[in-house]
Order: C-alpha cells, then structure tokens, then sequence
C-alpha cells in the first residue's frame, strides 16, 4: 500500500473538567490564594511563564516543550452560558452547539471533509472504546480500538490457526453482494471492519523506536497513535480521552497524578514524533469540557466555567492566547473564571489553518481565529 | 408442530421480545400463536427475582441516582424478564418519548419514567400523554419548567405534537404556542433550585433530591385557547383530548409501532396494515395493547415480508445474546458492561443522543459498531460453558447419537439458535468452515472439549454473520 504522510490532529480529552486555575496557576495574585486557602500551589513551586502565570510543577515535560516555543495555552476559553453537566458540556463541545443538542461530531464532519468518498475507512481513529461524539456523524466509519495489539475481530480465539480459519470465513461471508439493500450495506460494512483491522494491526509490527513511553493508559493510548501514524495508514484525525480530573475532593493528590501521567505521555509522544520527522505534520489539542470553582471546598473544587486549552505540536507558534480570566468578584461568572474566548475559535483555527478546510459549516458560524499556528 | 410454526413463533419472539430459546419457544408453541399474543399483551408478573434481593447481590445496581447503576438495573430486567413485551414496548417508548440523563443529571428520575413507560405502555394513548406530562424528566429535559403565564416556553408543546404525538405538517406554529399556553404551570416542585442543580451536575450540599410534578395554579394561562380548530380555556388535559381523536396521531402512532414491529421500510401492503392498526386505535379508545394486537395477528406480521425486516438495535442484539447465551440468569457483576457495550455500539441506555430519539434501521451500522457487535455475541455464543450454549450442545448430543456431519451441524445450528434464516452462499460458507474444523461427535462429550469447541466456534461464525444483524 503506498504510504501516505498527511498532516494529523491529535484530540487529547480530559474528562471530568480540568481545574485550570490549578494548572496555569496566577501565581502572583493574592485573590487566588485567599479563595483557594486549601489546594493552592504554593508560588515557590510553580514553574514560571511570566510575572504573573506559571504551569503546575507537574506539568514540567510541557513547560519543557514550552521553551521551546511548542506549547500555546489558550486561557478564558469556553462558550456562553456555561452549563456544569459534565455529559451536557461535554457534548456542547463535541458537537460544537451551545445552544442546542447537536447532533454531528465536528471531528465526524472534519473527517468527512478529508474524505468525502470514504476512501480510507482509517481516516480516524479513536483510541478508546465506544465512539466519542467528536467524531460520530452519519456515514463515516471511525475505527475505536481498545487495544491496538489486539484490535479487531473474535479478539477472544487465542489459537492461531482456528482464529485464521474464523477470519477467512467471516471475509467470505461479508465478500458479496446480495440482493437486500441492508445486507449489500451490511456485506461493505463488514468488508471495511476486517480490512481497516487487518492495516491496523500492521503498525505496531513496523513500529521501531528509542522513546520509552510511560507505563500510564494515556501513554499506551499516544504511543499506539505514534505507531499508526508512523505507519502512515493515511489516518489524520486521533482522538482518545484520560480522566477522571473531575476532582471534587482529593484534588492536589489526583490533580498531581493526572498531569504527571499527561505531562510524561505528551512529552514521550512528542520525542517520538521528533525521532521519525513527524513533529512539523502532528499538531495535539487538549481539552476539557470546562473549568472549575474559583473557590475551593476544602479538598477540591466543583464544577465551574472558563478554562484553558493547549495546543502543542511543531508547526506551533507557542505562548499565551485569550486572556487570562480575572479572579476579582465583579469579573467573575457566578463564582466562576469568565471565559473570553470561544471554544470555536480554537475549532475553527484548527479547521482552516491546520487542515486547509471551512469551519463555519463545522463549527455553525464565524469565529476569530488565534495565530497559534506557523504552517 | 411445523418448522413454519416454529419459525413463526420464533419471529414473534424477536419482535415482541428480544428472542427465546428453544425450550421457551415450545412452551410458546405449545400455548399457540394467538394464545402468546395475548398472554405477551398482558404481562403479569415479571421477576423471578424481587427487586430487593437483587439491589442486595447487585451493589452496583442500588445507585440509582447514578447513570449507569440504573442503566445495569433496567439491562438485568431486559435479560431476565419474563414478561418480555413489557420491556420491549418500555424501549420503544423511551426511543420515542426519548429523554436524556445528560440534561437531568439524575438517574432516578428517569428511572421513575421508564416504570411509568411499563405502567402506560399498552394502555390509551391519552393516560399515557398525561403522565408524561407530568413526568419531572420531561419537565426538565423540555424546559417545562420555564414554560410560564406570559412568557412561555414552546419546547415541550412542540415536540409533543411534532415528535411525540402527531408529526409535522399536521398543526400549525399557532397550534404550538396555544399548546404551550395550555402546560403552562405544569412544573415540578421547588423547580428553579431543581434545575439549577441539574445544570450544575452538583451533588452539594444536599446530594440529589428526587423530583415530583407541582402544578402552579397561578402561573398558568388560564384564558382562552384556539388548538387544532377547537377553542376554549383549555389545559392540558383538553390538549391531550383532542390530540388523541386527531387521524394525524393515530397514524404516526400506528406509523411508528409499525416500523419498531414490523419493519423498518414502511411499503404499499405495510401501509395496508397501518390503516387496520389506525382503525384498531379508534375502536379501541386509542388503547395501545389493540393496535398491537392488529398487527401482530396480521397476515403481513406472520408473513415472509416482515421476517428478518429490521435491523437489530444494539440493545436488541446485546439482551437478545445474553438471553440466547443464558449468562446472567443470576445475579451476577457486569450488568453495568452489558450497557456500556450497547452503548459502544451506538445506543445508550438512558442517552438517546436528542429528543428525536436514534436513528434506527440501517443507520445503526457502520464498521466500528458491526465489530463491537460481532465480537459481543461472539464471546457469549462462543463460550461453550455459557448455559444457553450447554443447552444447544445437548440437544445436538441428543440427535443423531452426537455424531453430525457438517451439513446437518450447521442446519441444526441455525435452528436452534433461531430458526436463523441464511442466504444459500452464507450456508454455503458454513459448511465449508465445518468440514475444514472435521465432523463433530458429541458422543461422552466433556464441557470444554474439542468436539464442544467446534461447536462453539461454529456458532460464533453463525452470529456473526450479516444476516444475524437483521431481526
């Protein structure tokens, strides 16, 4: 199969709502000491942007990769009327519809619009089970692998030679067409099932590599990402999400595990990235689906609004992007950071900028768009 | 006894439940067919296993504020029901009154509807409208609850009429806002704190709080009303009158029972039956149990046309393996997989992904769920320990002496686990499967042998494949 390198996009969900105060952390301003007096990062500790930001110390591989100018933040960002459902918002930003229950993934259209033929039944890959609402629309076949190694059909038959019998059968059952409408449809659904299993299960056998990923589910989840990338199976949409940051209690405890996981699996994918020339044709977001309280409630935070977004890759023009939200009472968003920014314009950049395609349709209208990208 | 009989009986099962297996199918077959459409129309007594003893062994059931102990709690209902047309029509009305635990944030209350669903689910239309406009689930999921005297909120009298009662193009955007003016004060109690809570997803300080309808006297539009060419000071019991006796809401009624049902292409002779069904509804008093019991005592029902003539829902496929493949008859952990697997597949429990419900037929398929799916009943059918499987094992032992040829292995196969009905090249592939695994003699077979193996991988290659997807 002729090999393919096309520009990718990695979609890193953080479910449960990231506390972004604690991860850029507004180090010099004394509002955020008083209303968080139990799970503050103390100033000391705090690994410094500039006078007034710095990242959570445990963010370090990405404050690395932010000196060298790879990392933008995108402070304030979210969306009107904020709703603290975790399933609600979250689905706000999968859909891209605030205001309505959407029904079309915006990663789903993204990748019809990379490939409005369905050529490539891999054009993107979810890592993960299930199919997360990104990238769910009509008609566009997205792979979910829970386990690249053993991704595909009757994963349970272990014996090789009755597992190869049950493959060959089941590609010959699927092999025609019939007279039934829903059973042709049903015959090519199962055609592209074997065959997009039978190319992925080809990547991690090609795959050499110096990084040493993390032992963390986010890091076995990037390090497979890198191999189907490597492998250029012309995938250009991944996704997969890590969580729970819904830290309600426990929070600097859970907060820290979580960002050492991310901060070391992001860190060991973009060395990988690096390593086989991938660092210019890879661009990660991460997100969330929103901030939380501006005041603590003893060990944790509940949900609030208004948090931050990274995006990271080398085609990156790293720094600060949106405003960093005011803690003050009177700017605040009942009790909460007020956005500045809409999530939409994080889409829409990527969208044009990043894929050469046009949001508004995607994204249901016109966004400003950030300068965090070079390409 | 026929082999038509049996098919026959099987069919009715898939439709109005979610499968038998051959030993429940005889005791159908012995009843007769008209006799089990009654005895399915009224369900009796559905548990083998009271509720309270299962929330004992089932911890991860007893949660019921959260989603998916009360997804588990309704799946374990599903698979060992025995009133399965209760639960059936309980899905289908939650596909079509559909409602969405990520607005409510608040699993018992939605649990509180679907046993509302059961209670209504074969009785007159307009009871079950009232109750559901009651329903605090509803309320909330449709911005009732903002729906006030002066200032109303159109949501929920819309969709009543366009998604829930008599599809578009039957009334006019007049008839809506009269509609919303007639539910205005239908609203839940202390309704703005509980909304607030449901959009903020707290639990502090009082955790969840469970939900029951108030009705607000002083905030509902007590003035006169023009709705569907009838006007008076309506509320919404009047709505829900006139909303029955309308021929728009027996035809999409009729319409939808017959796509859940029937098939899921609605053609000329299909349309013929819909007339009867819509016929049924008015003689009966809109009664639910009558219309089904038209259709599934009709020629079109019973005939080739409306065998394997949908498409399995995910819900449908993942009970109707688990019940096949007899793997949770006792309470057992993992109910709660059993929702997240069809949830994998693309249908939720309790997350219809919007109030127009999911898009059934063909549109439940695409590659990433057909593998999801296959690989589900492939694991249940698959595992020769599995008591459903034993049972297959052990009639096939009993036939024959337990020596089959490969031939008559896969048609007895096929039958067993349906009767399954396979285009001639499928079969063909089959057979060829079994003559390479080697003919099997179930003669003095142990659990887990080789000749059991064969079995089982031969019934997991049947499930497999496309035409197993159908219903």
């Amino acid at each position: 199969m002729p090999s393919e390198k096309k520009r990718a996009l990695v979609v890193i969900q953080l479910a449960g709502a990231n506390d972004a105060l604690n991860t850029i952390v507004p180090y010099t301003n004394g509002l955020y000491y008083d209303f968080r007096p139990h799970i503050s990062i103390p100033a000391d500790d705090v690994l410094t942007i500039n006078d007034e930001l710095g990242f959570n110390p445990n963010l370090a591989p990405i404050k690395a990769l932010w000196d060298l100018g790879k990392v933008a933040i995108i402070n304030g960002i979210g969306y009107p009327n904020p709703d603290r459902s975790h399933f609600r918002s979250m689905d706000i930003w999968h859909t891209a519809e605030p205001a309505a229950v959407g029904k079309e993934g915006w990663l789903g259209q993204v990748i019809r619009e990379l490939d409005p033929n369905g050529d490539n039944v891999l054009t993107g890959v979810n890592f993960g089970r299930g199919l997360p609402r990104s990238l769910a629309l009509r008609g566009v076949p997205v792979a979910s692998v829970g386990n690249l190694a053993t991704y595909g059909l009757f994963p349970e038959v272990d014996d090789t030679a009755r597992k190869q019998n049950v493959l060959e059968a089941f590609g010959k059952m699927y092999g025609s067409d019939m007279k039934d409408e829903v059973l042709t449809f049903l015959g090519q659904n199962g055609r592209d099932a074997l065959h997009g299993a039978d190319i992925l299960r080809t990547a991690p056998e090609q795959y050499t590599s110096t990084v040493a990923y993390p032992n963390s589910p986010i890091a076995t989840n990037l390090k497979s990402v890198a191999q189907v990338m490597f492998a250029e199976l012309g995938t250009q949409v991944y996704y997969t999400t890590y969580g729970s940051f819904d830290t309600h209690g426990g929070e600097l405890i859970a907060h820290t595990n979580l960002w050492q996981e991310v901060s070391g699996a992001v860190s060991a994918f973009y060395q990988d990235l690096e390593e086989h020339g991938w660092e210019n044709d890879a661009t990660v977001l991460i997100w969330t689906e929103f901030g939380r309280r501006i005041r603590d409630n003893g060990t944790g935070t509940d949900h609030g609004s208004g948090g931050s977004a990274f995006v990271i890759g080398g085609a990156v023009h790293g720094g600060l992007y949106g405003e960093y939200p005011s803690l003050k009472p009177e700017d605040q968003l009942e009790g909460d950071l007020h956005f500045n920014n809409d999530f939409r314009s994080t889409y829409s950049t990527l969208v044009e900028r990043w894929f050469g395609l046009e949001p508004a349709p995607i994204v249901h209208g016109h966004f400003e768009q950030f300068d965090f990208l070079t390409a | 006894m026929s082999q038509q009989d049996m098919a026959l009986m099987a069919h009715l099962l898939r439709r109005a439940g979610f499968g038998a297996t051959r030993q429940e199918l005889e005791g159908y077959l012995a009843r007769g067919y008209e006799a089990t459409v009654e005895a399915l129309l009224h369900p009796g007594d559905a548990q083998s296993i009271p509720d309270d003893v299962i929330r004992r062994y089932h911890t991860d059931m007893a949660e019921m504020r959260e989603l998916y102990s009360v997804a588990a709690y309704w799946m374990y209902r599903m698979v060992t029901t025995r009133c399965p047309l209760e639960e059936k029509l309980a899905l289908f009305w939650h596909g079509l009154f559909a409602t969405g635990y990520s607005k409510l944030n608040q699993a018992r209350s939605l649990l509180n509807q679907i046993e509302m669903f059961r209670r209504q689910a074969l009785g007159p239309l307009p009871e079950f409208l009232l109750e559901l406009s009651k329903d605090p689930a509803m309320i909330i999921w449709l911005d009732n609850n903002d729906n006030h005297k002066g200032a109303i909120n159109e949501n929920y009298g819309r969709e009543l009429l366009e998604l829930f009662s008599m599809g578009i193009g039957n009334y006019t955007e007049d008839d809506v806002k009269e509609c919303a003016r007639a539910f205005t004060g239908w609203t839940l109690g202390n309704a703005e704190y509980m909304a607030t809570r449901a959009s903020k997803d707290s639990i502090w300080p009082y955790s969840r709080i469970a939900w029951h309808f108030d009705y607000r006297d002083y905030d509902h539009d007590d003035t006169e009303k023009t709705f569907l060419g009838e006007t008076g000071n309506f509320n919404g019991e009047d709505i829900i009158k006139i909303i029955a006796k309308q021929a728009a809401t027996a035809r999409f009624i009729s319409t939808r029972l017959f796509q859940f049902f029937a098939a899921d292409e609605v053609d000329a002779d299909g349309e013929q039956v819909i007339e009867s069904m819509r016929q049924t509804y008015f003689d009966s008093g809109y009664e639910t149990r009558a219309v089904l019991r038209t259709l599934f005592n009709s020629d079109y029902f019973k005939s080739d046309k409306a065998r394997f003539a949908r498409v399995k829902g995910p819900i449908e496929l993942v009970v109707g393996a688990v019940r096949m493949a007899g793997s949770y008859q006792r309470p057992t952990f993992g109910v709660d997989q059993l929702a997240r697997q069809s949830f994998y597949m693309g249908q939720g429990l309790l997350q219809p992904p919007s109030v127009e419900g999911w898009h059934e037929g063909a549109e439940w398929i695409d590659s990433g769920a057909l593998v999801e799916r296959v690989n589900f009943v492939s694991k249940e059918m698959g595992n020769v320990m599995n008591p459903g499987v034993r049972s297959i094992i052990d009639r096939l032992a009993a036939e024959s002496g337990g020596r089959l040829t490969s031939e008559a292995l896969v048609d007895r196969c096929l039958d067993l686990i349906g009767p399954l009905e396979l285009a001639d090249t499928t079969r063909e592939i089959l057979v060829e499967f079994a003559n390479k695994q080697g003919d099997v003699n179930l003669e003095g077979h142990q659990p887990g042998d080789d000749a059991e193996q064969k079995v089982g991988d031969l019934l997991r290659l049947m499930t497999a494949t496309r035409e197993f997807q159908l219903v």
